[in-house]
């Protein structure tokens, strides 16, 4: 039998977002081509609807993207207007998308432990340190 | 090499008015280069620069724009990198005459040619249009544009790459558009160079996603790049994104060797999908794009190769970008420090609104957010911290009353001393009163727009 656990979708996806009007965008992208069917069955409009609450006013939409491991959500309503308009820190929702990736997701137990720790820095980060080149180094 | 092989590479030297400004430089100087596109121009630019010329007839396109030229003017004349930008804004011809001065002050007087695209400015139009029955209706909730046509600030239509394609045949070096689309900025070298037709439906629609890509500048590089951000190597001399375009419309997306930054299959598919709506249903004025079988190819370091696109005939409308006067509105903020940040703050909060309300002042709205807890993330942030170091208190209000909304400005400080304790950061003075550009995108007739579309070539 599969243990199961459940962890922030953080460790199995990346994304990104932009806004048109009142509408935020929210590209997840799966880090691991095998974890894009977990996502899809996972991500469903009804599910991110309810994690949004009350952030998205209007309806959510959802596209398919296998080709890029990817899947697009619509949320309409979600800026306090958008543009000029927005009160919001974050009116063109260029950060939208990090919201989502606190979303709790249900995976195998040894889905859990590949993707242990991705998606955030690792332990001894020196923001300080450059990073070079490579051959620079 | 025979023509089919030919490669044409199309950098991308601003994501948007205020990039980095050493970046064109590093495009021009760091590699082959034929076309540099510059995208200057977001939704609420044009208002901005409307604004500008409202004061000034001179202004109203992106300055900085002018001396980037005049320093650069002589290496692309030098190199043959011919220039495609929206830095025009509201004021094309005023952006073009700036430029020959800076030419002839750069030394290229006489061995360069500035095109101007004018016509997709539709401000002085707008009676006569609605007069003949276009009635750009606001795409969001269909209402008729008439009722606020004197609230109405700027007005323009998304051109596409036809206009830019005349002046690349005139010879111009630099061609400056007003609000050309993004995207158009580098796929109309490509129709140009390949000899396209708007029918090579998917070769165009190639070209679409190249310009999706380059548009925003580092961002298909490396810059606000979500994977691995931590390992992104040499981020202060990131090198922007560059197309290698093929006859056959397949590209290469890339950057000059030696460059900071990232390009890789995750950078690339978090560009694409960037202010993406239905992925199968990207509308441009010359083709519609499908990238729902788009396929990236990493094919060498910060090399990914694009192809699958496909593409579908031009609707018969081109969408117009309105910013029309939508009131007043103002930010303020104020910090809080430990213990109990966030109570301080949220008290502050409901000190100042029952003011607000005593003093019988008329918003649309009043919001709250607590930087450092919730103002990112709203209740998907959890429980305030329990033993919070700090919190910025910032409270936006919009109102149609000016008066309204400069009484507000004048209530943040009096906090300090008349309201819960710890409390600093209000040294930069009252908040601004910034008036309201709100948007109204709404669709055209082609045959309304296409006809007043200009192109000119001047000599520097």
């Amino acid at each position: 039998m599969t243990t199961m656990t459940t962890i922030p979708l953080v460790h199995l996806a990346h994304t990104r977002s932009g806004d048109k009007g009142d509408t935020a965008n929210v590209g997840v992208i799966a880090y691991d081509a095998e974890d894009y069917e977990l996502l899809r069955d996972t991500l469903t409009v009804e599910r991110v609807r309810e994690h949004f609450g009350d952030l998205v006013e209007g309806e959510v939409e959802r596209y398919e993207l296998p080709n890029l491991q990817a899947l697009n959500f619509m949320l309409h309503g979600a800026l306090g207007g958008g543009g000029t308009v927005s009160l919001m820190t974050d009116a063109q929702g260029k950060v939208f998308s990090t919201a989502m990736l606190r979303m709790e997701i249900p995976v195998p137990a040894e889905v859990a432990e590949r993707v242990r720790g991705r998606g955030r820095v690792p332990p001894g980060f020196d923001p300080g340190e450059p990073v070079p080149l490579e051959g620079e180094a | 090499m025979s023509a089919e092989d030919r490669i044409i590479r199309i950098g991308s030297g601003q994501g948007f008015w205020g990039d980095d400004l050493e970046a064109p430089v590093r495009q021009v100087e760091g590699g082959p280069l034929d076309y540099l596109m510059m995208d200057y121009l977001a939704e609420v630019t044009m208002s901005i620069m409307q604004k500008q010329r409202s004061r000034d007839p001179d202004a109203g396109y992106a300055r900085d724009f002018v001396p980037l030229m005049e320093r650069i003017f002589p290496a692309i004349i030098e190199k043959g990198v011919r220039i495609v930008t929206n830095a025009g804004g509201v004021n094309p011809e005023g952006c073009g005459q700036a430029l020959l001065e800076a030419g002839r002050k750069a030394g290229v007087g006489g061995r360069a040619k500035v095109g101007v695209v004018t016509g997709d400015d539709l401000r002085e139009r707008l009676p006569e249009l609605i007069a003949e029955g276009h009635e750009l209706l606001n795409m969001e909730t269909g209402e008729p544009l008439e009722p606020i046509l004197d609230q109405v600030q700027s007005a323009n239509a998304y051109i596409g790459a036809r206009p830019i394609m005349r002046a690349l045949e005139g010879g111009a070096d630099v061609i400056v558009t007003g609000r050309s689309t993004d995207t158009a900025l580098t796929y109309g070298p490509m129709m140009h160079e390949f000899g396209w037709d708007p029918s090579d439906h998917d070769r165009v629609a190639h070209g679409v996603v190249a310009g999706h890509i380059n548009e925003c500048g580092a961002q298909a590089s490396g810059g606000n790049a979500m994977v691995d951000w931590w390992t992104i190597p040499a981020m202060e001399s990131v090198g922007f994104p560059l197309i290698e375009a093929s006859a056959d419309g397949s590209f290469v997306v890339t950057k000059h060797p030696g460059t900071g930054g990232r390009i890789n299959r995750a950078v690339v598919t978090e560009q694409l999908l960037y202010e993406m709506g239905d992925p199968s249903d990207y509308i441009t004025p010359d083709v519609v794009a499908d990238l729902s079988q788009l396929r990236l190819e990493e094919v060498g370091p910060d090399r990914v190769r694009v192809t699958g696109v496909r593409g579908r005939p031009e609707t018969d409308f081109l969408k117009v970008s309105i910013a029309y006067s939508g009131g007043w509105k103002a930010v303020g903020t104020l910090v809080y420090a430990w213990p109990d940040a966030a109570d301080k703050a949220l008290a502050a909060d409901r000190i100042l609104r029952a003011r607000l309300d005593r003093l019988g002042l008329e918003f649309d709205e009043i919001r709250t957010e607590l930087v450092g807890w919730d103002a990112t993330h709203g209740h998907l942030a959890g429980p305030a911290p329990a033993d919070h170091p700090e919190v910025e208190l910032r409270v936006a209000v919009r109102s149609q009353d000016r008066a309204a909304v400069e009484r507000f400005t004048r209530e943040l400080a009096p906090l300090v001393l008349t309201g819960p304790p710890s409390v600093t950061g209000f040294a930069g003075g009252r908040p601004r009163v910034q008036e309201i550009m709100a948007y109204w995108p709404a669709l055209i007739r082609k045959e309304a727009v296409q006809p007043h579309l200009n192109v000119r070539i001047l000599e520097v």
